[in-house]
């Protein structure tokens, strides 16, 4: 913190004469050194959106309008195949991190490049789920239990979405640059979307899924 | 065939979305053309593209960004002002079986749009201009913690202000009120495309506006000046602090019920639907949520300027510096607390209602401790009476009014009656101007011979100043009359003959006030002219007692040559009072960011996508929309975004400074 800063800098004349009021050596304030704060500020504004969606859940999620409910649509093997798969990309993402601070290219870009096949699995998963729901008639504008699903759900799948973009980005970042100080910074930045991510999905699993099929 | 291809291209936009039959809206246009005919021209003829370009829309420098942010302000203040007074004029005039002379579909758009506007995308951005100028400054930084990104946040901003301009000649706006009430709102009730004009011009500026929220938290909390504790903190840089985070805590929200009503009305969902189990209420609780904190987003900047303000001109102290602060943060917690206020008539019940009247009745205890905060530094002081003083002694005054009636508004019972009234009108106006608007005009003319180096021209402030204060009650306090008497807010035409000596009054108010506005662009004109005259070499033109007036005005673009090291929350006053010497040599080079277009392309983008969604040109959309998401990638592979102010020029820049002190002393 700043005031921090005083006492290590000898700013404060010790005497009573005029007290150090600038400081004479330019004292390096890293580039970027507010991300990883101001990226976690970012993320709990995205988390007020998914808390929207989830209070809009629970308003409406009741609400079947006579169509189907959670117990004849959700199939829950399924669900928890997807949801090891995020999981899963959740470890290995920490991997890549722990080969990132080995200073490890290929290990980092090894454990990405898995990160990136389980969320691809997970989001190819979900999409075949969306599908199988559709075709059945349980489509997002059939009920407002729907619609909210769809939403909820969809609006995570779409922060995968971005995700893995990122993700791939990253890559060829990394290959390029190396494990420079910004694309380190950037795949903390990642990470801590990465990780949020699945926090969100424990949210969906544990109060859409399994709370539905109560 | 034809027809299809046609569809393709341009999707529901025809020949007949271009208003040709509404002469207002012609003439209207042809002004606008001319006028930005003319702008284009003295651009090209004083060879100014350059100029504007390298050194204003890529600027990565918050305080320039800052200056954009304030003109796009006044520019916007003009355009709502304009609805402001149509509808004014029609219903002085719409007695006695007359129509007046706006149809019905085009009086709803004004009111919405003067809504909309008015706080979207004139309060926001003179909030945003002032924190974004002041902050850095007042404590001790060289600029914002992620410069790119507040280039960025202001091109979103003003993306969303021409998706808004654009549907005054293209199409039309909403005709739902500001805050876009579904089922009204709904594709049902509204099929055309002002909703989606109000939902996208929204998103895009709301994108803008929470990334330089989450720019200024990380700012403040994260590069302040050495010394400065968290209770050292300018009162101003703590309610910027609060208001960013009411920021990012708020317009999420926003976002997401917005986002909810683009899927009822572009994919056929059900969340605010009348059947399949949609909940109309459920966008009035979501929008609200954001709707009360936003207020606050508003105000407590404004609060933050008069507390700068009236301790400099009375030459004290700030009385109460920390229950100021505490009461900042109180309001901010209260701020989420009270939501329900604006729709107890929704009908969710005596203990529902009681617990949120309470809660907001609560709000005027810090609120009030405010005003005796600066009632107290006051007390005592040697009070000079510039403008910006006057400026925060008409808002104690009419503040309190304002402050008083939301109290009666909080009361449930007396809410049944008094709700969707123009006394609620009147309570709100009472506020936004008499609070916020008051201490951007404070604020204006305290920190602008800081941003420009002269002041600003007293006579013609005095006279703004005046017809502003005068025309407010003229024209607002009317409407609590009206409001008591039982009328109703947004009508247009009315029977009772006997109500309209009030709305003729009103009327004259709002000529006042536009006098008022008038003169406020003559100050500025008269200032500009006049700069030698009113030039200020010291930096510190009203002896004040924060940070940023320790540096030249205007500022070099790196701000401060040496990181001040801070033991005072009124640091400069501090620093002037214990014998601080200016360094004059030991300079060093300084790191800087470099600007960039990205900022201006990407929001160009954003525009462009808008408006493919708003008239269902798929391609337009899709194509600007991956365009956007291409670019941004791209942007990210530039990782030379800095540059060096090497010392020879630092030191050049010093000196002249220098030599002005020298020159004025």
């Amino acid at each position: 913190m700043a005031s921090t800063h005083v006492a290590s800098s000898e700013a404060i004349a010790a005497d009573n004469s005029v007290p150090v009021f600038y400081l004479t050596e330019e004292h390096a304030h890293a580039p970027g050194g507010a991300t990883a704060f101001g990226f976690w500020i970012y993320l709990m504004s995205d988390c007020l959106v998914f808390a929207s969606l989830f209070a809009v859940y629970g308003v409406i999620g009741g609400n079947f309008a006579g169509g189907p409910g959670p117990h004849e649509l959700f199939e829950l093997p399924l669900v928890a195949v997807n949801t090891a798969m995020l999981l899963f990309s959740s470890i290995t993402y920490g991997f890549a991190m722990l080969a990132m601070e080995k200073r490890n290219i290929a290990h980092v870009q090894g454990w990405l490049a898995i990160t990136g096949l389980f969320g691809a699995a997970f989001i190819g998963i979900e999409l075949y789920e969306f599908g199988t729901l559709i075709a059945e008639g349980a489509t997002p504008q059939s009920s407002g239990f729907l619609s909210a699903f769809f939403l909820l759900v969809g609006t995570h799948g779409l922060h995968v979405t971005i995700g893995i973009i990122w993700l791939v980005t990253l890559m060829v970042q990394v290959r390029r640059m190396g494990l420079v100080a910004a694309n380190r910074r950037r795949l903390m930045c990642l990470s801590m979307f990465w990780h949020f991510l699945d926090v969100i999905w424990i949210g969906v699993f544990t109060f859409v899924y399994l709370m539905g099929m109560l | 065939m034809l027809s299809q291809v046609w569809a393709f291209l341009f999707g529901r936009l025809s020949f007949e979305s271009l208003p040709f039959h509404e002469p207002i809206l012609v003439v209207t246009f042809i002004v606008v053309a001319l006028g930005g005919i003319g702008l284009v021209a003295a651009l090209t003829y004083y060879r100014l593209w350059s100029y504007l370009w390298h050194e204003w829309l890529t600027t990565v420098d918050h305080k320039r960004i800052g200056i954009m942010y304030m003109v796009l302000g006044i520019i916007m203040l003009l355009r709502g002002f304009a609805d402001a007074i149509m509808m004014r004029s029609q219903q002085a005039i719409a007695f006695g079986g007359s129509e007046g002379y706006l149809p019905a579909h085009h009086y709803d758009q004004i009111f919405t749009a003067h809504g909309v506007i008015m706080i979207f995308f004139v309060a926001m951005p003179f909030v945003t201009g002032l924190m974004n100028y002041v902050v850095p400054l007042q404590i001790g930084a060289r600029d914002v913690a992620f410069p790119f990104l507040n280039n960025f946040s202001f091109w979103m901003t003003v993306s969303g202000v021409v998706l808004v301009m654009a549907s005054l000649f293209i199409g039309e706006f909403a005709k739902t009120g500001w805050l876009a009430y579904p089922p009204l709102s709904g594709l049902d009730a509204s099929p055309d495309v002002g909703v989606d004009y109000y939902i996208w011009a929204l998103q895009i500026a709301g994108v803008g506006t929470l990334l330089s929220g989450v720019n200024l938290v990380a700012t403040i909390v994260k590069m302040r000046a050495p010394g400065m504790s968290m209770m050292k903190m300018p009162i101003f840089t703590w309610t910027a602090l609060c208001t960013n985070i009411l920021i990012v805590a708020a317009f999420p929200v926003l976002t997401a019920v917005l986002a909810l009503l683009a899927a009822d009305r572009y994919l056929g969902m059900n969340f605010f639907t009348n059947d399949l189990g949609g909940n109309a209420m459920m966008y009035i609780n979501l929008v609200w949520i954001w709707g009360h904190p936003e207020v606050y987003i508003l105000i407590l900047p404004a609060f933050g300027v008069f507390s700068e303000v009236v301790s400099t001109f009375s030459g004290k102290r700030l009385f109460g510096y920390a229950s100021m602060v505490y009461a900042t943060v109180v309001i901010t917690v209260l701020a989420y607390l009270v939501w329900l206020h604006h729709f107890f008539t929704m009908g969710s019940g005596a203990s529902v209602n009681s617990f949120f009247g309470i809660t907001t009745m609560i709000i005027s205890i810090p609120t009030g401790a405010k005003m005796f905060n600066w009632l107290f530094t006051m007390y005592h002081g040697r009070i000079r009476f510039e403008l910006p003083m006057l400026w925060s002694l008409a808002f104690m005054l009419t503040f309190v009014i304002g402050g008083m009636t939301g109290v009666m508004l909080a009361v449930p019972p007396a809410d049944f009656v008094l709700h969707n009234s123009l006394f609620l009108v009147a309570h709100f106006h009472n506020v936004i101007i008499g609070g916020v608007l008051f201490g951007m005009f404070a604020g204006i003319n305290f920190w602008f011979p800081k941003a420009f180096g002269f002041k600003l021209d007293r006579f013609w402030g005095l006279v703004s100043f005046w017809f502003w204060v005068v025309g407010f009650y003229a024209a607002f306090m009317p409407l609590y009359v009206l409001g008591l008497m039982g009328v109703t807010r947004r009508l247009r035409v009315f029977e009772d003959p006997s109500l309209q000596i009030w709305f003729v009054i009103a009327a004259g108010g709002a000529a006042l006030i536009a006098i008022g506005i008038l003169a406020f662009l003559i100050q500025l004109f008269v200032s500009i002219k006049n700069r030698e005259k009113l030039r200020d070499t010291t930096g510190d033109p009203w002896n004040a007692r924060t940070l940023e007036w320790s540096t030249s005005s205007p500022p070099p673009e790196y701000n401060f040559a040496f990181t001040p090291v801070i033991y005072d929350s009124d640091a400069w006053w501090d620093m002037k009072a214990r014998g601080y010497q200016r360094p004059l040599d030991g300079y060093r080079p300084i790191h800087m960011p470099k600007n960039t277009g990205a900022g201006v392309i990407l929001a160009g983008l954003a525009f462009l996508t808008g408006f493919g969604l708003v008239w269902y040109i798929w391609w337009l959309a899709l194509v600007s929309f991956v365009a956007l998401i291409g670019y941004a990638i791209a942007h990210t592979f530039n990782y030379d975004r800095d540059f060096t102010i090497p010392a020879e020029e630092v030191a050049e820049t010093e000196h002249g400074r220098t030599a002005l002190l020298g020159a004025g002393a």
